[in-house]
């Protein structure tokens, strides 16, 4: 069943040297329950389409559905049904974590007690516990990311939206990040919708790639099939892959590609 | 569905100014120097208005901590943007209202709270004033505290950086506080600059809190301050509440 459907969605900037096509029709079905990982070099319109997704920024075109709520009619239904984790985060670093968790239960309308208990079980499920009463600047990358994951389950919601979330993390971090992303597709049935620089991480977590380059679509499949039908084999690089649908790298990330 | 959401973001941002008690009382401290040093240069002198010259200059230095206070109050969100809050905060269902009235209204108690210090300390400086005329002097704070701080807040979710916030803000607060009269009634200067004074909505604000201040709460200045300052405060609360539903598109 699909969970994310676009359908020609288009994003135009105006500027002071005339429009900039960021995003210039795509289309997308997202099926329930994978991990799907959206890829492209830099400018390609990634981050564009998912801050239109999470209704952080309006289309100019094109329609999109997420979880049966349609973007442009219903945005507070798609904000209900999706969680979000931004590159930067979202945390205040002077708050407590439990109190931060609290408060993200409360904006979803969780009852303070509902709200206070779900912080515990969040806390229990993303390793958090011992740091509930922590101010979330002393946490560190890891835990700091594990946080923030877990202030977009408070809703349980059924698409995560994950925007390069292991940047700057160390290996471990990452295989830990990995673990708990395949956990709440396989546990939780969440569907995960996730951008990365890191094409291994692509390559070791997502069923489905979609590489997007300037605007559009340019392939999309299961790595295997991209390999295969990009990069000549099953054994070929999902580097040289990218770069065979591309002609460009994908974008630098702002820590070297660590393997796990 | 509103006042809960308005609530809770309140809640938060009340909580943290709790925390930060030190720089609640250093924001009283530039109005509570004007009082200590230049509010005795005036006592005595003529300054054309009905009422002794406290009377005078506590309701401006009260507007003055709003008008300063409140237009900066966006600083805070340019952080809150880099740290991916506001961010966070849109992409739940909270209301694009509350997001902007939570906040606003935390400015509107804090300097509320300001004012109830300053007047203290004009009270021990030699400050007569009717009850209800202060309490209508906290009233205007309040709705310019809330105009203000909803004006900076959309301002703040338009610019990147401090450097760009800063410098704007300040040059549009000096000019209006200087045509406003909150320092010495305008009526002293010459009829033009009385007359482009006419033309800053502060001024009447001022005018109306001078005349509570003296016990007189039916006149045309108490008036034209309250439908300015309600006008104002509307037309904020829409503008900020329309960036919070469309910054960064």
């Amino acid at each position: 069943m699909t969970i994310i459907s676009t359908a020609g969605l288009a994003r135009t900037f105006r500027s002071r040297r005339g429009p900039v096509e960021a995003v210039r029709g795509i289309d997308l079905a997202v099926r329930e329950g994978e991990i799907l990982g959206f890829l492209g070099p830099n400018g390609a319109g990634k981050t564009t389409t998912l801050r239109m997704l999470t209704t952080l920024l309006a289309p100019t075109g094109g329609t999109a559905t997420v979880a049966g709520h349609d973007l442009a009619a219903d945005p507070a239904g798609v904000r209900r049904a999706c969680g979000y984790v931004a590159q930067s985060g979202g945390v205040d670093p002077q708050i407590t974590v439990r109190e931060e968790l609290v408060t993200q239960g409360r904006l979803y309308r969780l009852t303070r007690a509902r709200a206070a208990e779900r912080a515990e079980e969040l806390a229990r499920e993303l390793d958090l516990t011992g740091l509930l009463d922590r101010r979330c600047a002393a946490l560190s990358g890891g835990q700091r990311r594990r946080l923030d994951i877990a202030m977009a389950l408070t809703h349980r919601p059924g698409v995560l939206f994950l925007d390069e979330p292991t940047t700057g993390l160390d290996p471990g971090s990452r295989a830990d990040l990995w673990d708990l992303v395949r956990r709440l597709r396989d546990e939780h049935g969440t569907t995960v919708f996730l951008t990365t620089h890191y094409l291994d991480e692509a390559d070791a977590l997502a069923d489905r790639l979609v590489v997007v380059d300037r605007g559009v679509v340019a392939a999309e499949g299961t790595p295997g099939a991209l390999k295969l039908a990009y990069g000549g084999s099953l054994d070929a690089s999902l580097q040289d892959t990218f770069l065979a649908i591309t002609g460009r790298g994908p974008a630098p990330a702002d820590a070297a590609p660590v393997a796990v | 569905m509103l006042l809960h959401d308005t609530a809770l973001i309140y809640g938060r941002y009340m909580r943290q100014s709790l925390r930060s008690r030190f720089a609640l009382l250093f924001g009283v401290l530039t109005p509570l120097l004007y009082l200590l040093f230049f509010g005795p240069l005036l006592t005595g002198l003529p300054l054309g208005g009905r009422g002794d010259s406290w009377q005078v200059l506590v309701p401006g230095l009260l507007l003055q901590l709003a008008l300063f206070g409140a237009s900066f109050a966006g600083f805070m969100i340019i952080l809150e943007k880099d740290q991916g809050i506001v961010e966070r905060m849109r992409v739940t269902p909270v209301s694009r209202l509350a997001l902007l009235l939570g906040r606003v209204l935390r400015e509107a108690t804090v300097f509320v709270l300001q004012a109830v210090l300053l007047v203290l300390a004009a009270v021990a400086m030699g400050l007569r004033a009717p009850l209800p005329g202060v309490l209508i002097g906290f009233g205007f704070v309040a709705l310019l505290t809330v105009a203000l701080a909803s004006l900076s807040y959309a301002l703040a979710m338009r610019v990147r950086t401090p450097q760009e916030f800063g410098p704007t803000v300040n040059a549009l607060t000096v000019p209006s506080m200087l045509l406003s009269g909150l320092m010495l009634p305008m009526t002293l200067g010459p009829a033009w600059l009385d007359v482009l004074s006419h033309l800053m909505p502060f001024r009447h604000l001022v005018d109306a809190v001078r005349d509570a201040y003296v016990g007189s709460y039916a006149t045309a200045h108490v008036l034209y301050g309250a439908l300015v300052a309600v006008g104002l405060a509307v037309l904020a609360v829409t503008v900020g509440t329309r960036v919070f539903r469309t910054a960064g598109a």
